[in-house]
């Protein structure tokens, strides 16, 4: 309990501080989010260079989107998040436990620390450019495997569903591991030494350690990760486009909701495009929702002075 | 992050430009009434280069290639936007908007299009390209001796024309002189012609060059443009909005599928301007030839060719056909009406100076006369076709091009359909889902089209 | 010390991982690398394993090329991301403080506010984003590209979330007793202990901006504002007469180079960020 006298004279520092975010916001997303949303019910498109309406027209644009094959393109969505956010938070998850292990001796570390994030440094369509030309069929990818003797005929991977996904999902995997992996470093690094000094002199294993005080340590770190990995996940965009010059090949399997959202734009329909907008923004609300209320469990700030009031314990217990 | 990463990349979607910042000097009037300034809009420096190759008044060009300066003191502001995911079109569109409220300075003054797109910039209802005639320009007389679809292509639904060219683009067969020895024991092109003067003569010629272990063409993506340009009907009637699928269009699908199936074209190359394409080209690859026009002969195959010179050689193609082309257009609303009258006449109507223009840059230009001339001299003859002077052989083709009858929606139809099939050449898709994929696809384009027509 | 054993198998299998990891990292980097020594009709004919001898000629090509401003380019970067990232993770760690140290009415609607945006696709908002900045005047200006990151949701989260691993709020009440300023107590006791964190939403946020490619193509038009990605697409979009691949390899090198360097400057920072952000309770 904090003394409520105390906290209502700095009250006006609080509105100070967060004033500036705010002010920003207000201007520069909230009217253009305003203006998205207004058009979502109109007609609003062009034919050719002349504008067409805007009309108001209800929830027509809704209406008929739930007719495409919207929800079709948001599965493949899940489908390409899901084949490259798996390996990558697991392998981040393993790496950021090893680099921060001061027990464990890896030599080098600092260069692969550096190498793992390389490859978030190049634009993700340059990334896909690379992809492209390394993954085509008379690519260098293939010629390697047919000298090695493990294939026979060339392999089309960009001929098949299997192919194109696996390659759009170990291209996310190989962008953001690394990205991943620096995050969570810097939240284990936030843990208290003592914390850890605690669990060695405990004599804690390597596993335990993971379980019991790293991971509730980082969790609202981890629910950060997890809530960017899907916003971002959603918004894939660059590299099936890329990769599929825009069409999603084949038979538009690797068709993403921004994409989708993409084409609409293309054609300016700025009022079918608002109305998937909105969609697009109530699904990642719901899930985020979801995420965070899982993560960070009842208590908005406690689950860490928890896990930290545990980790005094067990030290003033050892003592 | 991951967010703002996404966004990184994102293709330009949307809407832009409304005003040209860094084009505003003072919207004083010279001597003439003119302008200041000339606003061109392009997506690349060919038209420049042109323009200071033959527009007399060009005095220099600022290094960057951003200002042309006129000997009265004229500046041509160039405005580059690149091709690429449409943003040229994007920026060009949102200019013309605002065309009318725009500063005398910021006015648009002339813009340029391309064949596949030209039609919706000259489009009577949008008058944004101005009709030659109001410039004082006479495409009866002034521009005579131009090749007659290329003002086709730049009129109308009324028959006013309202762009023009300097370029021709009348597409040849070109092949590989020792795949020819190898398979059919002479390289002439009059020899060669003959085997693929048409589509049945063609198939048997594919037959052979199979046997061989050659294949005719790259890609089904290649031989597009035959079919593309021979369409009875444009694909959406003015005033409709429906998309009549040319049977032409179906002749190309299901002859493609054969053609691939048969093994006459190289499975592993999926359409053109991708690395296997390129690779297609090189001396390694089984392809016996390829359609191109004048362009593709300098500017694509001659780049990814890695033999000696001499190697290559063009003969009249299976069907006349048209790729390409850049169309000028005087901007409604332009304040410097005398220059951009001047520069359309000298970069597009004069035959010394399309003669020059075929000689510095090798384009196929717009003078009937010129390309004959061209056709006869042999100083047009090029190495890269061992001596051969392809004007001979571009000559006919241009005269006979009929061109096919556009439409606004041509760009995403033409795109959109290889697309769509694409998946069904390889076999990855039914025909009937590959057709339902086309439609969705044109209609998230076009969102004004309410049906496709397909031939029975 | 029982855990000698296991260690050392761990050691192996760790190295194992980070090595194969690292080459699939680098592979790519590579072929970048070879790619922007040969010349484009090299590169047409195919892949090579060997680097190719027109590095030079391709570094000369991007760099002076009169029509092609690469270092202008890379200035502009610099700029826009340098203080896009300090703007952002300055900003971001004072919203967070704020919503973290003190009491007020709207703090929790100011908190699930914020929440509620981050999920928000920035696609969604990017017409009437351009519309807004045209209207403003600020059209062809550098201007937009810096301002709007001072609000940043996911970075304020990221933010929030550390403070709240790191920063017990006694030390802000000692430091009140103290007769510290609010302000410099933000300035000069929190932020230190969050430098592991700025260092970490720097480098995202300066990466994030110096290869952003959609909100600069709406708003950049003349050719001295240009940024890195623009100069890219510009390269890629070149049509068959100007299309020359090596150049696109070099130019895309030659932007990575800056922001390697940064990373690495960074990275030390994060190291040390351990030792300076340690909060003892």
């Amino acid at each position: 309990m904090k003394k409520k006298q105390k906290s209502i004279s700095y009250a006006k520092w609080g509105y100070i501080f967060i004033l500036p975010f705010f002010l920003c916001y207000f201007i520069f997303s909230l009217i253009p989010l305003a203006d998205t949303i207004r058009y979502s019910f109109f007609e609003y498109y062009r034919s050719g260079i002349k504008e067409i309406g805007p009309t108001f027209i209800g929830m027509e644009n809704y209406g008929s989107l739930l007719e495409s094959d919207m929800l079709k393109y948001g599965a493949n969505t899940l489908i390409l998040w899901v084949i490259g956010f798996i390996p990558q938070i697991l392998i981040a998850l393993l790496l950021a436990v090893w680099f921060t292990d001061i027990r464990l001796k890896i030599r080098g570390k600092q260069f692969f620390k550096v190498v793992i994030y390389l490859p978030n440094l190049i634009m993700a369509s340059a990334f896909a450019m690379l992809f492209f030309t390394i993954f085509s069929t008379n690519g260098p990818i293939n010629s390697i495997l047919m000298s090695l003797g493990v294939i026979h005929e060339k392999i089309d991977f960009m001929g098949s569903t299997f192919g194109t996904r696996s390659l759009i999902g170990f291209m996310n995997f190989l962008m953001w591991f690394g990205n991943t992996t620096i995050m969570l470093m810097a939240a284990i690094m936030g843990i208290s030494v003592d914390v850890f000094e605690a669990a060695e002199i405990d004599g804690c294993s390597g596993i335990r350690r993971f379980f019991s005080i790293i991971l509730p340590l980082i969790r609202p770190i981890l629910a950060y990760t997890l809530i960017t990995a899907i916003i971002g996940g959603l918004q894939m965009f660059d590299v099936p486009q890329i990769l599929t010059n825009g069409q999603g090949t084949p038979d538009r399997t690797s068709m993403t909701l921004i994409m989708f959202l993409n084409s609409h734009l293309k054609s300016k329909n700025y009022g079918m495009a608002g109305a998937l907008s909105v969609y697009l923004f109530i699904v990642s609300g719901a899930l985020c929702f979801v995420v965070y209320k899982m993560t960070n469990g009842n208590d908005e700030d406690g689950s860490k002075a928890a896990a930290k009031r545990r980790a005094k314990e067990e030290k003033r217990r050892r003592k | 992050m991951i967010k703002r990463r996404a966004i990184a990349a994102l293709l330009i979607a949307s809407m832009c430009a409304g005003t040209l910042a860094g084009c505003g000097n003072s919207g004083q009037s010279g001597t003439t009434g003119e302008g200041k300034v000339i606003n061109i809009y392009s997506w690349n420096d060919e038209f420049r280069q042109r323009v200071e190759a033959v527009y007399p008044e060009v005095e220099k060009t600022s290094e960057d290639g951003t200002v042309t300066t006129l000997k009265d003191g004229t500046e041509i502001h160039w405005i580059i936007n690149p091709n690429q995911d449409g943003v040229y079109q994007q920026k060009l569109d949102e200019a013309l908007l605002n065309q009318a409220d725009a500063a005398a300075d910021d006015k648009i003054d002339i813009f340029l299009s391309e064949t596949d797109y030209v039609n919706k910039y000259t489009d009577a209802d949008a008058d944004v390209a101005m009709p030659l005639a109001d410039l004082g320009i006479d495409p009866a007389t002034d521009l005579k001796d131009q090749y007659e679809f290329t003002k086709t292509t730049a009129s109308d639904m009324n028959g006013v024309q309202r762009g023009s060219t300097w370029q021709c683009c009348p597409g040849l067969l070109v092949y590989r002189r020792d795949i020819a020895m190898d398979v059919f024991g002479t390289d002439d092109p009059e020899a060669i012609g003959e085997k693929v003067k048409d589509w049945d003569t063609m198939k048997a010629t594919a037959e052979e060059l199979k046997a061989k272990g050659y294949y005719t063409f790259a890609s089904y993506a290649d031989t597009f443009r035959l079919y593309g340009n021979s369409i009875g009907d444009s694909w959406v009637k003015q005033g409709e909005t429906v998309i009549n699928v040319d049977q032409k269009i179906m002749d190309w699908i299901s002859d493609s599928k054969e053609w691939l199936d048969a093994g006459y074209l190289d499975k592993t190359v999926k359409g053109q301007w991708n690395d296997d394409w390129n690779k297609s080209m090189g001396s390694a690859s089984k392809v016996f030839a390829f359609l191109f026009p004048a362009w593709g002969i300098d500017f694509t195959l001659k780049p990814n060719w890695d033999g000696d010179a001499g190697a290559w050689a063009v003969t009249n193609p299976p069907q006349e056909y048209n790729w390409g082309g850049s169309y000028v257009h005087a901007c409604t609303g332009t304040d410097n009406p005398e220059h951009v009258k001047d520069i359309i006449l000298a970069v597009t109507a004069s035959e010394d100076n399309l003669l020059k223009i075929s000689r510095d840059y090798s384009d196929f230009t717009n003078t009937t006369v010129g390309m004959q001339k061209a056709a006869g001299d042999d100083t047009f003859s090029s190495e890269f076709l061992g001596g051969q002077n392809p004007f001979m052989y571009f000559a006919p083709v241009a005269e006979n091009i009929k061109i096919a009858p556009l439409s606004a929606y041509d760009q995403g139809c033409v795109e959109l359909i290889q697309n769509a099939f694409s998946d069904y050449f390889q076999g990855l898709v039914e025909y009937d889902k590959a057709k339902t994929n086309f439609e969705t696809a044109i209609k998230e384009r076009y969102p004004d089209i309410t049906e496709i027509r397909w031939p029975d | 010390m029982e855990s000698k054993k296991p260690n050392a198998l761990r050691s192996i299998v760790a190295h194992l991982v980070l090595i194969i990891l690292s080459i699939m990292c680098l592979f790519f980097f590579y072929i970048l690398i070879i790619n922007a020594t040969r010349s484009h009709a090299d590169l047409q004919k195919g892949f090579s394993a060997l680097p190719g001898k027109d590095f030079l000629v391709n570094l000369n090509k991007v760099a002076n090329d009169g029509t092609f401003p690469m270092f202008r380019g890379i200035l502009n970067s610099l700029v826009v991301s340098g203080f896009s990232a300090a703007l952002c993770t300055y900003f971001s760690s004072l919203t967070a403080y704020g919503l973290y140290a003190y009491d007020f009415k709207l703090k929790k609607v100011a908190f699930t506010f914020i929440m509620a945006i981050l999920v928000m696709p920035t696609q969604v908002t990017a017409m009437g984003f351009l519309r807004l900045i045209t209207k403003m005047g600020m059209y062809d200006s550098l201007l937009p590209l810096i301002i709007p990151s001072i609000a940043s949701p996911a970075v304020f989260y990221f933010m929030y979330s550390y403070l709240q691993s790191s920063l017990p709020l006694s030390l802000v009440e000692a430091a009140r007793i103290d007769g510290s300023m609010e302000f410099r107590t933000f300035n000069q006791i929190v932020l230190p202990i969050m430098k592991p964190a700025i260092a970490v939403q720097a480098i995202f946020t300066f990466v994030g901006s110096w290869n952003n490619y959609f909100v600069p193509a709406l708003i950049i038009q003349s050719k001295d504002k240009m940024t890195v990605p623009i100069l890219i697409a510009t390269l890629r979009g070149a049509d068959y007469m100007n299309f020359d691949s090596a150049k696109i390899y070099m130019m895309i090198m030659v932007a990575i180079v800056p922001i390697v360097i940064i990373y690495l400057l960074l990275s030390k920072y994060i190291i040390a960020g351990v030792t300076l952000g340690g909060v003892k309770e």
